[in-house]
């Protein structure tokens, strides 16, 4: 059962994400060798450690994180759709954000991740609930209510920055971007780690709920109870990515749907390809985002934005000639008929 | 397991009314009624993922609602038809599942065996690695029978297990329910739709009109003339098939 081949993506994954780490320690405006770091040059190991090295922390982390959260929601909401950002998950945490710039800005960045995490745990329960009440007969159906939801947000968000006067401010923190994340700022994204191996013990509890309600019952798990926990692991891992680098988009709604396509849906097989390549993903975007127009950078946001909807729309064309069976797109259930 | 005065009321609609029967164990009962009859919902009832309104069900030696959910899918497996259809398990790892109220995530050696056993069982070796959504829905429904006969519980309930099944595959599902009795010793319930079926391959038979129980006997006494007209309010004719009888409708 244990065969190199069942493991060759997650060391080919590895390997490769391993090789683009380190080189990107050595992409930026000031050149870093080998050779002065060692010997003992102050300004270069300070930007290396104060700096690059937390930059590529932060991306990785960004790429588990954001990857992972995305996995557990399409699972859990049995939909190939939904993701943090189609499930308004990030728009929850920017209100979040908003909430603390406006009423407990002296509390900085611990105001800005609590807050960031209660809205963004009750605006994806109450999407949730939302689409479990009425129940879609079109699968497509429930990503675009998550996008409706998330505008509106987006909306009254708008509105009382508007009111506040802190329009500017909030852009600063929502646009997703590595380029600020420096040693001391960005820890806390940190947190994705520890919720990612959480989710990865309950591995096998979300593959069951996503099964439906009454398979769960069967084996004795407790639907609601697993939904509960696996949405506020998700949602909690959202929350400290958006508070920390800003809003990501896709990485949640493409990467698992591409690691399926080849691992399947069975979680604990998957998670880790997924995680990893996520975090490759956003690295190299991270990378074209730092010497395209170097010395200048683009905001990371832009390159996932492009990279991503082509590979989504690739993706959507794979699986309607190769997958049909795979992912149906239209069709939530069976059709019942009388034999 | 003693089921006594069940009721149930949906939208202030009763749905289930006084509803008392003992299930025979080691046998094969079948519900049978017409829509709305209420026989689903007794069933989702006594499998514990609908909540009762009154009545008592008394399985084993207390009320089902005083199980520990994990103990109880030891005992007893509720399969229906709404499971998530586009889940790219596999057959093997789908009937793996079966064996998570036993050990959760690790399985043991034990739990391995049992697993291989269910696949040969419902003969699946060849599918065992292939994606269930790329089966047909006779592949399908074999593999959560064999993923039921892994979790190895003595009462094994199947909401509809002929729905969308064509004739093949649906009298092959009926035999191996009666495999399921006959050789592994296991109490099946059924909720059924096709009346053959359920004459041909039950030893008993609960049927239902208007949320209560119309007729709960012996095959031979329920399949016939007069019983089967009062519940259906057709007219019916019976016929003989290998001494097992077989109505006529249309």
């Amino acid at each position: 059962m244990f065969s190199i081949k069942k493991y060759r993506s997650t060391i080919i994954l590895g390997t490769v994400l391993l090789i683009l780490s380190l080189l990107s320690l050595f992409v930026g405006v000031i050149d870093i060798n080998l050779h002065n770091l060692f010997s003992g040059n102050g300004m270069e190991l300070k930007i290396f450690l104060l700096a690059r090295l937390p930059r590529l922390l932060a991306v990785l982390c960004t790429g588990v994180g954001m990857s992972v959260a995305g996995l557990i929601m399409q699972q859990l909401c049995m939909n190939k759709f939904v993701s943090p950002s189609t499930g308004s998950t990030i728009q929850s945490a920017q209100f979040g954000i908003l909430l603390s710039l406006v009423f407990i800005p002296s509390l900085g960045l611990w105001g800005r991740v609590i807050l960031a995490f209660v809205t963004a745990v009750l605006g994806t329960w109450i999407f949730v609930w939302f689409i479990q009440r009425i129940q879609f007969k079109n699968t497509v159906l429930v990503p675009l209510i998550g996008i409706m939801f998330g505008n509106v947000l987006g909306g009254i968000i708008n509105f009382i920055a508007y009111k506040f006067e802190v329009t500017q401010q909030l852009s600063t923190y929502f646009v997703g971007s590595f380029a600020l994340i420096i040693k001391g700022n960005y820890e806390l994204v940190w947190l994705a780690l520890p919720l990612v191996i959480l989710a990865f013990a309950f591995a096998n509890h979300f593959n069951i709920v996503g099964m439906g309600k009454d398979f769960s019952e069967n084996l004795g798990v407790n639907y609601k109870l697993v939904l509960f926990v696996g949405l506020t692991i998700s949602a909690m891992i959202t929350a400290s990515v958006v508070t920390v680098v800003g809003q990501i988009s896709y990485i949640g709604l493409i990467i698992p749907n591409i690691v399926a396509m080849f691992k399947g849906d069975k979680i604990r097989g998957s998670l880790i390809d997924t995680a990893l390549f996520g975090a490759l993903f956003v690295l190299a975007a991270d990378m074209i985002a730092r010497t395209v127009i170097s010395p200048y950078e683009l905001p990371i946001e832009l390159i996932v934005g492009i990279v991503g909807s082509i590979l989504f729309i690739a993706m959507l064309i794979y699986k309607l000639n190769h997958g049909r069976k795979a992912i149906r797109l239209g069709k939530a259930k069976e059709g019942s008929c009388c034999g | 397991m003693k089921i006594t005065n069940l009721k149930k009321k949906y939208d202030g609609k009763t749905v289930v009314d006084s509803v008392s029967f003992t299930i025979p164990r080691g046998k094969v009962l079948s519900l049978i009624g017409p829509n709305g009859a209420g026989k689903s919902t007794v069933m989702g009832m006594i499998s514990r993922l609908i909540a009762r309104d009154a009545g008592d069900i008394h399985f084993e030696d207390k009320d089902l609602s005083h199980w520990n959910s994990k103990e109880l899918a030891k005992k007893l497996a509720i399969l229906t038809q709404h499971n998530n259809v586009q889940m790219k398990l596999t057959v093997r790892e789908l009937v793996a599942f079966g064996r998570f109220p036993y050990s959760g995530s690790r399985l043991t050696a034990e739990d391995v065996r049992m697993i291989d056993k269910a696949i040969a069982y419902m003969e699946l070796q060849e599918f065992e690695d292939r994606f269930i959504d790329e089966l047909s829905g006779g592949q399908r429904q074999r593999a959560y029978i064999a993923m039921v006969i892994a979790q190895d519980t003595e009462y094994v309930l199947l909401d509809e297990p002929t729905n969308n099944l064509d004739i093949y595959h649906a009298s092959n599902m009926m035999r191996t329910v009666r495999r399921l009795c006959d050789e592994l010793g296991k109490t099946v319930i059924l909720v059924l739709h096709e009346i053959n079926y359920a004459a041909f391959y039950s030893d008993y038979i609960c049927a239902f009109v208007d949320g209560k129980i119309a007729k709960f006997e012996k095959v031979e006494d329920v399949i016939n003339k007069e019983t089967l007209s009062e519940i259906y309010k057709v007219d019916f004719e019976i016929i003989h098939i290998n001494g097992k009888p077989l109505s006529v409708y249309y």
